[in-house]
């Protein structure tokens, strides 16, 4: 352009000025600190108050934390190398409980031969929820590890014959073959109330039987483990994540209970979500540790860390189905309109319109909910479950460790600290990968 | 009349060989009444729709034009008389309802993709879901559409990132995709930026040169004008006139008819 120019109008430049770097004061570390840091002199002040500050905490923390004494049997061993190194018996962690006590603090009194069975869980844990945390980079496969954990994992964890498990699972199969093969002759909604029937019957009368005769053929059984011996983060992690498993599908189930025309259902979901959200979860926990034993027969043995799970995921899905209910408020009634005129039928478009929205929009709240869940767990050490802090009273009441606070509880709040964190880290992922709407 | 319509008629010659209208009917309204509470919406409608037919609704807002047409698929319930449409009648039995959804497309004013699908996925969705067509077989037909609306390059973006104009032509490939047999339109150019009418006129006139029966509640006249075989005006929930467009719009009988008309050709 310039070249054709430069002959008529004489005021065009017809080279262009040598590319310059911007002064090294605007660029990198230095301008990003003087723009951030000292962009005037009330905020130079106060960026040097708050390092002051800053300095002031972690000088105070750090030595605390990294002085420290990590080979004592006792307090009192602790405070004597203390003084003989530093000269002062306070002022340094003494880590040594941890070290001594970290079995405990993760497994409680769980039999020491078998913390590979929890362990083993644990890492089936992890390859179970792959496939749902990146379902864009794990293989579909790893499903089968999905569906066949919830079987696999009380088995590994109580024990007993693996019967049991199987037949429990067999009460799935039946319902879905019951939804296969009856739904022509007594229609969908007929069918799916034969199955839930048929199950449920299944489970409750057919299936201890059929399991001891099995087991009876073919023992296979490991070690029973008794549900007292259970504790630690192990008691933490497996009711809340039963809990948080469990509560999204059925708070999904009750906020479209809580939408739905038909009188009875809406009545039913409001009044469960109403009544459970109005209690605190303390109350349910006492209720499941002592009232429910009048209300069942004499001689039932009703598994206490499963009542307790029954208690926490109730509670966990009524915050669930009104998290839900938000993101389904949120969504335009155009998407239902659009889901309708295009014929598809309720699920239809509940599961592929309108749930993958209003999931989306609700995670920020769904993922508050699950860290709220997992920290309740510690509210179980009330019932004289011994989960976390549960055992961290029992170590304080040992004589060899009497009046030791900070470090105990220090290292339970950084362990629930790395769980919640990376939940709520991965909930930044889910969010960015699934923003489609580019406004 | 706004300059793009008329630009939108007069683009090309419109080919009305093709636009043959039979004796069979489509919709069948008698006596049709709807109240939203106590406001009385729809009062009395008595329409038969033959297919074939090219069918522009329009009247002052809140007049019932919307309304009318989203009964005819059941967006909205009605309380009293009879619609049939294709011989089935419309009536709570959710059977009845998702069969003649399948058969009838519906076009809105915010267009209603979804958001979280790509355009393809919006237009295969349906076929797959409810008209168990294969996936492939499904994305050759929605290609096929996309082709047609003039979008295929677009179909592995999200709705978010088109253009106004250019959701609404998905819009109306999504509905064909279900290979309807009449198409309903709901102010499908009023959300949209004048140049963009244009476009979306311009595939609806192609639709009407094919033989779709159709149903459209716009202010386009123009569009009326050129490729509506009928013109119905409503107003205050009743059809005040019907009429074929030349006479409708040259010669209108009733008074409320000669007011609407002078309001939105006066300027």
């Amino acid at each position: 352009m310039s070249d054709t120019h430069s002959n008529t109008v004489a005021y065009v430049r017809d080279t262009m000025l040598p590319e310059a770097a911007p002064p090294p004061t605007e660029v990198g570390v230095v301008g990003w600190t003087r723009k951030n840091l000292f962009s005037g002199w009330f905020n130079s002040i106060v960026t040097i108050i708050c390092l002051l500050l800053i300095y002031y905490v972690l000088a105070g923390i750090l030595p605390w934390i990294f002085q420290s004494v990590w080979t004592a049997d006792s307090l009192t061993e602790c405070r004597e190398i203390m003084q003989a190194t530093w000269g002062e018996s306070h002022g340094h962690a003494c880590w040594g409980v941890i070290r001594e006590r970290w079995p405990q603090l993760l497994f409680g009194f769980y039999p020491t031969e078998y913390y590979w069975r929890p362990i083993l869980a644990m890492a089936l844990l992890l390859v179970s929820l792959a496939p749902i945390l990146f379902a864009d980079r794990v293989p579909s496969k790893f499903l089968y590890v999905t569906l066949a954990y919830p079987f696999i994992m009380p088995w590994l964890m109580w024990g007993g014959t693996i019967w049991n498990p199987i037949m429990a699972a067999m009460g799935f199969v039946l319902a879905g073959l019951i939804i296969n093969y009856a739904s022509d002759v007594i229609g969908s909604l007929g069918s799916m109330i034969a199955a839930v029937a048929a199950a449920i019957l299944w489970w409750l009368f057919l299936t201890t039987p059929v399991a001891d005769v099995f087991a009876s053929i073919l023992p296979l059984a490991m070690e029973t483990v008794e549900s007292r011996q259970f504790g630690g983060f192990m008691l933490s992690i497996l009711i809340g994540v039963v809990a948080i498993g469990c509560s999204l599908p059925i708070g999904i189930v009750l906020a479209l209970g809580r939408q739905s025309d038909l009188l009875i259902v809406k009545s039913i979901c409001v009044g469960f979500i109403e009544f459970i959200r109005g209690v605190p979860l303390i109350t349910l926990l006492f209720v499941a540790s002592t009232l429910l034993n009048i209300f069942l027969p004499p001689g039932t043995n009703f598994d206490i860390i499963l009542r307790v799970i029954i208690m926490v995921t109730l509670f966990a899905s009524a915050y669930m189905a009104e998290v839900i209910r938000g993101g389904l408020a949120a969504l335009p009634k155009g998407q239902y309109e659009g889901a309708d005129s295009l014929g598809l039928d309720y699920w239809q478009a509940q599961r592929l319109i309108i749930m993958p929205q209003a999931l989306k929009i609700s995670i920020p709240g769904i993922v508050s909910t699950f860290i709220g869940v997992f920290k309740d767990t510690v509210l179980v050490s009330i019932i004289g479950l011994l989960d976390p802090l549960g055992l961290a009273n029992a170590i304080r009441a040992d004589s060899a460790w009497t009046g030791i606070y900070w470090e105990l509880f220090a290292f339970i709040g950084a362990m629930f600290f790395i769980f919640c964190f990376s939940m709520s880290r991965y909930s930044m992922y889910l969010e960015r990968k699934l923003q489609t709407d580019h406004r | 009349m706004s300059e793009a319509t008329q630009e939108a008629i007069s683009d090309r010659p419109i080919d009305l060989s093709k636009m043959q209208i039979s004796d069979e009917v489509a919709i069948q309204i008698t006596d049709m009444n709807k109240w939203f509470g106590t406001f009385h919406v729809l009062r009395d409608i008595n329409l038969t729709v033959y297919r074939g037919e090219r069918i522009v609704v329009c009247g002052p807002s809140g007049s019932g034009k919307s309304t009318l047409i989203r009964c005819i698929n059941r967006l909205e319930e009605h309380q009293a008389g009879q619609i049939i449409v294709d011989g089935t009648e419309l009536t709570s039995d959710l059977k009845n309802i998702d069969k003649i959804r399948r058969e009838v497309g519906m076009v809105f004013q915010h267009f209603n993709l979804f958001p979280h699908l790509t355009i393809l996925e919006n237009c295969t969705l349906a076929p797959i879901w409810v008209r168990k067509v294969p996936r492939k077989e499904a994305e050759e037909t929605a290609m096929h559409f996309l082709e047609k609306v003039k979008i295929p390059e677009q179909a592995n973006k999200f709705p978010g990132q088109l253009s106004g104009g250019q959701q609404q032509r998905v819009a109306i490939a999504r509905s064909l995709c279900m290979k309807p047999r009449i198409m309903l339109f709901d102010e499908p150019t009023s959300a949209l930026d004048p140049e963009m009418i244009k476009e979306v006129l311009d595939t609806m006139i192609e639709l009407a040169e094919e033989g779709m029966t159709m149903i459209c509640v716009t202010h386009e006249m123009g569009f009326a004008q050129a490729v509506a075989n009928r013109v119905i005006f409503m107003d205050a929930g009743q059809i005040v006139e019907q009429n074929e467009p030349r006479e409708f719009f040259t010669n209108p009988k009733s008074d409320r008819t000669k007011l609407f008309l002078s309001q939105i050709l006066g300027h």
